[in-house]
């Protein structure tokens, strides 16, 4: 399809908020949370299992300044999970406000509310709390039927069938398969395997999460949060509190970052709860600290794999299992493992015959998980994807043919992808860009630049969904306005993404008009039409679909308002009236009529409404496509890793704007290379987390990276807006395992567990010598 | 965070000791490492009202007021020339500019912290403290002393002929370190390596058998290392092991003393060993 | 105790607890560019100039700036909106959370350098951490910028004058033209 001749999207436009951002005007939540609000904050568990016997709280009752101070004793005893999820949602319902049974150090033990920081501090500290400590479930390895139960409680609740057993420890368990994996595999001429660690990742958003909420005037509780979503919140805050969802608006301003850390209620259920008891506003800032302590982290992983190939590097069966941790509770547990199996097997559906794809998700005593761009791909790829690179090295092949020979092209059928169809695809053009762009076929994969350094190149694949299948919801409403400016309301939440921006340009193709003449409103549970939310690489693909139709629903509304007002009455004529460039046109008339008078028509007397809303949702989730090539330079005597050049390929359709859809790579890249070298998470026996702050969490610094180069090679997906595929989340899938590659080209062994670090790196080299000699 | 009752900016360099003389106050540098402590603090003194910040350079020596922040450091031309760049080297990559804005040379030697950088450094320069109280005592002894009452007024370095060269070892360019080194070699005294953030403190491991006697070589410069890092006790953190910082510390002390052989380095040719 | 401090030209005056910071000083006087995103002095959001440094100023006592001339970005919007025009044109500006931070020390570091190196820019502003960006696109937005300024500084050299906005600058460039875009809507949202 030809995406030449568009004006808007693609185009390489700056987001429509971007002067008041690099500006640094006030337009984030604690900018426009009121002065005068309570302070919320909590207190901690510093136990990782532990039955609360007593709360002394009167002492800290007398702090002057303090409002409240509540217990498991004064909030409600249902239970609901805090994923943001459609309803009826996978994740088991686990969670009270507070709880008499605390399961990692963090969880919550009492809500202390006052009228500043200082003296809600001080309070915190005034509380005593005596604890029946018990031991914890720490090593995840042992969690399933392990004797200790994480949640005992009968009043657990699973809402799916995912295979969730609190009695088991287990948040979900299920197998899946294709074809007789063992019997394909028996005669296979080469298998390998591997088990391949990830850990529990942050997000490290630069804006914590944070919530204000206020009592309106009709009584409602109104929340403004930094989430991803609006809707789900309305839902978790209802369950939470056991009100009415019709008692609650939720609405977002500008977000500082989220990548999935904001799909999931973390902050939000303390304020709303103290406003709603008190009456008075509140808001709950976290620390950095608590951020990295008490959150929606990645999943940790351990996906064991196996793949079955012939001697000229068909790969015939993979066999995957994950163990996943979900922690002290269930947010997404059961979902994104699916995620490990079902968005990395597929990637070598050509010449599959058969494939097995278990898994267990398990309670245990450490920070639950939640979300996090890539959402269980990422694990799953990083462990396919290395253990490929090990069995094109076991053939002697090169780690990018082994690849090129197997990668699924367009057309096929994806029997481990839930047998969707492959419509759009471009897998095989990105392999062959990337490795121009790094000039793969040009120099040798691993050359010793003599001077103690080795450069080594490496390579991996990547795919991830666009959005839920038939269930993800994306709505649009586009209202004409007087002057003929055009309202654009989502429900879907920029984030820092800039898709308030991309949606404008989707309006603004099909509308004719300049993109800045859009004014969108994102993300009010009260003005909104319905949105899942932001998240499973949705927005642009389902949400973007919405606005398309919704677009071209309002030109038909013009154009039949238009003839009316016109006065044409001739059946051909009306057939041939034209809407371009902000007026109607009658081609056999000659007649014309701008859009600013008809926007004035529409505010006088009786018309077809001006206002539309279209919802959609998608039968299939087209997946990007991505190759990603790593150089790197070791320092043989130290370990030392230096990115030299990145080169990356991506297959994500039309971008809809070319430079935000550049940076979401660089982006992501950027996460994936802290996933695969720095960021590591590190507990004692005690279950407390050392990587507490960004002191000790290392995220990359513009310095630990270079040259992180992007092109696209763009398919054409007919089922997206102007041939739209996602690309925020797989765009952190490919580092991991292309650095492992490239590592091993100087280590002579592949890493089983994140992050690389210099140390593992020098271990290896050391251990490779020495089975040289 | 940290609570404190009272700020006094001092008028003294007495008043701020006398002061400072109660358990609950505390001299405060560049409140970097300070304010991360939960403890409650009754009076902190500020002594950034006593021209005790900048660097000056005299015939024979350089005074560094303890308030001189690092940035000041990595950018004083004489020290730069004077430390062949290892100065600017030792701190450049500790956090960012804006940190290294605040971060004083008093709180960073004075907190004596395994980590430092800048003790590595100043360790293997002829360096001395001046205590307010405590008058001139080389810093290799101030860095072994506990903790006390006295105020660190400047670090004083005392020129020689010498060269230096400082490295380091770190998971991210601004991490914290996971090894700290640095090599000074001067003529009438055996070349002295230091080594930090073992995790433990900096200590100096001196050429006493005069491995670099007969010159710097590739082949002295490792064996060097390897003493070196024999003579020492590493530990393990969540940034390294044990294993691996002896390995590293036994890389880094050759690659300082290699470095000073490099002839882009420095014109002042420099034999190895005690006996020169 | 009492404190004076100059911020963006106009003197405070204000009777301040021993361990308020500059950070909430600030913030309490509606310098809400000013951002928290760390708490342990590692990423840089809390940058702000104190007497022409740049400095976190969450680890400053408003106590100690007593005295000090204190600039935010909300006394360097001109400043800001230029260069940040460049950013918002790679559309790295993304969540907007680290923006505030990294352009005051862009500002402070072109005060300081004519024209630095790759190299130089990476290590004056590694302390400014960004999590949406992969800092590619801040890079590209420094290099136009600065290139951007030289030819200014020529052609102005040239004409007598350089204070023309981008927009009327010679250059044909495309990063030019969606400059002039991006300010261009600026104005509108002001007007």
């Amino acid at each position: 399809m030809n995406t030449e001749n568009l004006k808007y999207v693609s185009k390489e436009l700056p987001k429509l908020d971007s002067m008041a951002l690099v500006t640094g005007k006030p337009v984030y939540l604690d900018d426009v949370a009121p002065k005068d609000c309570l302070v919320v904050k909590v207190l901690r568990s510093p136990h990782a299992s532990a039955v609360i016997e007593t709360i002394q709280t009167e002492k800290a009752m007398l702090v002057p300044g303090i409002e409240g101070i509540y217990t498991w004793e004064d909030v409600p005893q249902s239970r609901f999970t805090m994923a943001g999820q459609t309803y009826p949602e996978p994740s088991p319902y686990d969670r009270l406000i507070l709880d008499r049974r605390v399961r990692y150090v963090g969880d919550p033990v009492a809500i202390v509310a006052g009228a500043d920081e200082k003296c809600v501090d001080k309070a915190l500290k005034m509380i005593k709390v005596t604890y029946q400590v018990e031991e914890p479930v720490l090593d995840f390895h042992t969690a399933k039927d392990n004797p200790v139960l994480v949640h005992p409680e009968e009043s657990w609740k699973s809402l799916c069938p995912v295979g969730a057993d609190n009695k088991r420890n287990l948040c979900a368990s299920d197998v899946c398969s294709d074809g007789d994996v063992d019997a394909v595999m028996a005669d296979c001429d080469v298998v390998v395997e591997g088990t391949y660690h990830t850990k529990a990742n942050q997000q490290a958003m630069m804006e914590t999460f944070r919530t204000y909420c206020s009592i309106d005037a009709y009584g409602r509780l109104n929340v403004v949060s930094s989430t991803q979503i609006v809707f789900h919140v309305r839902r978790i805050i209802s369950n939470a509190l056991g009100i009415p969802k019709s008692k609650i608006r939720v609405t977002k301003p500008r977000i500082g970052g989220g990548f999935g850390a904001k799909q999931s209620v973390v902050s939000e259920v303390f304020p709303a709860f103290v406003t709603w008891k008190t009456g008075k506003p509140s808001k709950m800032i976290f620390s950095r600290k608590e951020s990295q302590i008490a959150s929606s982290p990645r999943h940790e992983m351990e996906v064991t794999v196996k793949v079955g190939a012939s001697k000229d590097g068909t790969i015939r069966a993979v066999d995957l299992y994950t163990l996943s941790n979900t922690g002290a509770y269930g947010e997404h547990g059961p979902t994104t493992v699916g995620l490990s199996g079902h968005k990395s097997i597929p990637l070598y559906s050509k010449n599959v015959e058969a494939f097995r794809f278990a898994y267990d998700v398990v309670y245990t005593n450490v920070m639950s998980a939640g979300a996090y761009r890539g959402y269980g791909a990422t694990q799953g790829i990083f462990a396919l994807e290395s253990l490929v690179s090990e069995l094109a090295d076991k053939l002697g092949m090169d780690p990018t043919v082994i690849r090129e020979k197997n990668l699924v092209a367009e057309g096929m059928n994806m029997p481990a992808y839930y047998n969707e169809p492959n419509d759009s695809c471009a897998l095989d053009r990105c392999m062959a860009r990337a490795k121009e762009m790094i000039g793969w076929d040009t120099k040798e994969r691993v050359r010793d630049m003599g001077n103690g350094k080795v450069r080594s190149m490496g390579v991996a694949m990547a795919m991830q969904g666009s959005g839920i299948s038939n269930l993800d919801v994306g709505s649009a409403t586009i209202k004409l306005n007087d002057d003929g400016l055009f309202t654009l309301l989502i429900g879907a939440a920029d984030m820092g993404t800039g898709c308030d921006t991309t949606m404008a340009q989707v309006a603004a193709e099909v509308l004719q008009c300049s993109y800045d003449q859009i004014m969108v409103l994102g993300a009010d549970t009260d003005a909104s039409p319905y949105d899942s939310g932001s998240y499973a690489s949705s927005t642009a693909f389902v949400t973007g679909k919405a606005v398309e139709k919704a677009a071209q629903q309002m030109v038909s509304n013009i154009l039949e308002n238009a003839a009316a007002w016109m006065g044409i009455t001739d059946e051909s004529e009306k057939e041939a009236l034209c809407y371009e460039n902000g007026r109607v046109y009658s081609p056999v008339s000659g007649r014309e009529m701008s859009l600013a008078e008809i926007a004035k028509s529409a505010m006088a007397g009786p018309h077809k409404t001006m206002e539309v809303t279209v919802s959609h949702c998608c039968p299939t989730s087209p997946p990007p496509y991505m190759v990603g090539i790593a150089e790197v330079e070791i320092d043989k005597e130290t370990g030392s890793v230096e990115l030299v050049d990145y080169a990356a390929a991506i297959d994500c359709g039309t971008p809809l704007n070319r430079n935000l859809a550049r940076v979401q790579v660089e982006g992501g890249i950027g996460q994936g290379i802290g996933m695969a070298l720095y960021e590591d998470i590190q507990y004692n026996e005690k279950g407390r987390l050392y990587n507490n702050s960004f002191m000790q969490y290392k995220i990359p610094t513009r310095q630990d990276m270079k040259n992180i180069r992007v092109e696209f090679e763009s398919s054409y997906e007919d089922r997206g807006p102007f041939g739209a595929k996602s690309i925020g989340e797989i765009v952190i899938n490919t580092p991991s395992p292309a650095l492992n590659n490239a590592i091993a080209g100087v280590t002579g062994c592949y890493f089983h567990e994140l992050p690389i670090t210099p140390e593992k790196i020098l271990k290896a080299i050391r251990e490779n010598e020495k089975n040289r000699k | 965070m940290i609570t404190i009752q009272n700020y006094v900016k001092a008028e003294s360099l007495e008043q701020a000791w006398e002061l400072n003389q109660k358990r609950s106050a505390r001299v405060m540098g560049g409140m970097l490492w300070m304010r991360l402590s939960r403890k409650k603090i009754q009076t902190v003194i500020d002594l950034s009202g006593l021209g005790l910040d900048g660097i000056e350079e005299t015939e024979d020596a350089f005074k560094i007021g303890c308030m001189t922040t690092l940035r000041e450091l990595e950018n004083h031309p004489g020290l730069l020339a004077y430390t062949d760049g290892a100065v600017k080297e030792s701190v450049r990559h500790i956090v960012g500019v804006q940190f290294r804005n605040l971060a004083t040379v008093g709180g960073s030697i004075f907190g004596r912290y395994g980590f430092s950088d800048v003790l590595t450094m100043f360790l293997a320069l002829d360096s001395y403290v001046e205590l307010y109280k405590g008058g001139v005592i080389p810093l290799v002894q101030f860095a072994q002393m506990k903790k006390d009452n006295d105020i660190l007024v400047r670090v004083i370095v005392k020129k020689e002929a010498c060269r230096t060269a400082y490295l380091s070892q770190r998971n991210t360019k601004t991490d914290f370190p996971v090894l700290t080194c640095a090599v000074s070699a001067a003529k009438g005294r055996p070349v002295k390596a230091v080594i930090g953030a073992r995790p433990q403190r900096a200590v100096i491991v001196e050429d006493e058998s005069g491995i670099l006697a007969g010159g710097i070589t590739a082949e002295t410069a490792a064996e060097f290392g390897r003493y070196a890092a024999s003579c020492l006790k590493f530990g393990s953190n969540m940034r390294a092991s044990a294993e691996y910082r002896g390995r590293i510390a036994e890389v880094l002390v050759k690659r300082a003393c290699l470095k000073q052989e490099d002839p882009k380095q420095k014109n002042l040719k420099l034999e190895g060993g005690r006996t020169c | 105790m009492l404190v004076q401090i100059t911020v963006n030209g106009k003197l405070l005056k204000e009777e301040v607890e021993a361990d308020l910071t500059l950070f909430t000083f600030l913030r309490n006087h509606g310098c809400y560019s000013v951002k928290c995103g760390c708490e342990t002095t590692n990423c840089g959001l809390c940058t702000v100039m104190m007497n022409g440094n740049p400095v976190l100023s969450c680890a400053v006592l408003a106590a100690r700036a007593d005295g000090a001339q204190i600039e935010t970005l909300e006394g360097l919007q001109e400043e800001a909106a230029e260069f940040g025009a460049f950013i918002a044109n790679q559309g790295a500006d993304q969540c907007g959370f680290c923006n505030p931070g990294f352009i005051m020390n862009v500002i402070a570091m072109l005060r300081e350098y004519e024209n630095p190196s790759e190299e130089e820019m990476q290590e004056f502003l590694a302390g400014n951490l960004c999590r949406c960006s992969g800092y590619e696109g801040q890079t590209r937005a420094l290099k136009a910028f600065l290139a951007q300024r030289a030819e200014k500084g020529s052609a102005g050299a040239n004409a007598g004058s350089n204070t023309g906005a981008g927009a009327e600058s010679s250059a044909g460039a495309d990063a030019e033209n969606s400059t002039a875009h991006a300010s261009e809507r600026q104005g509108k949202g002001e007007a």
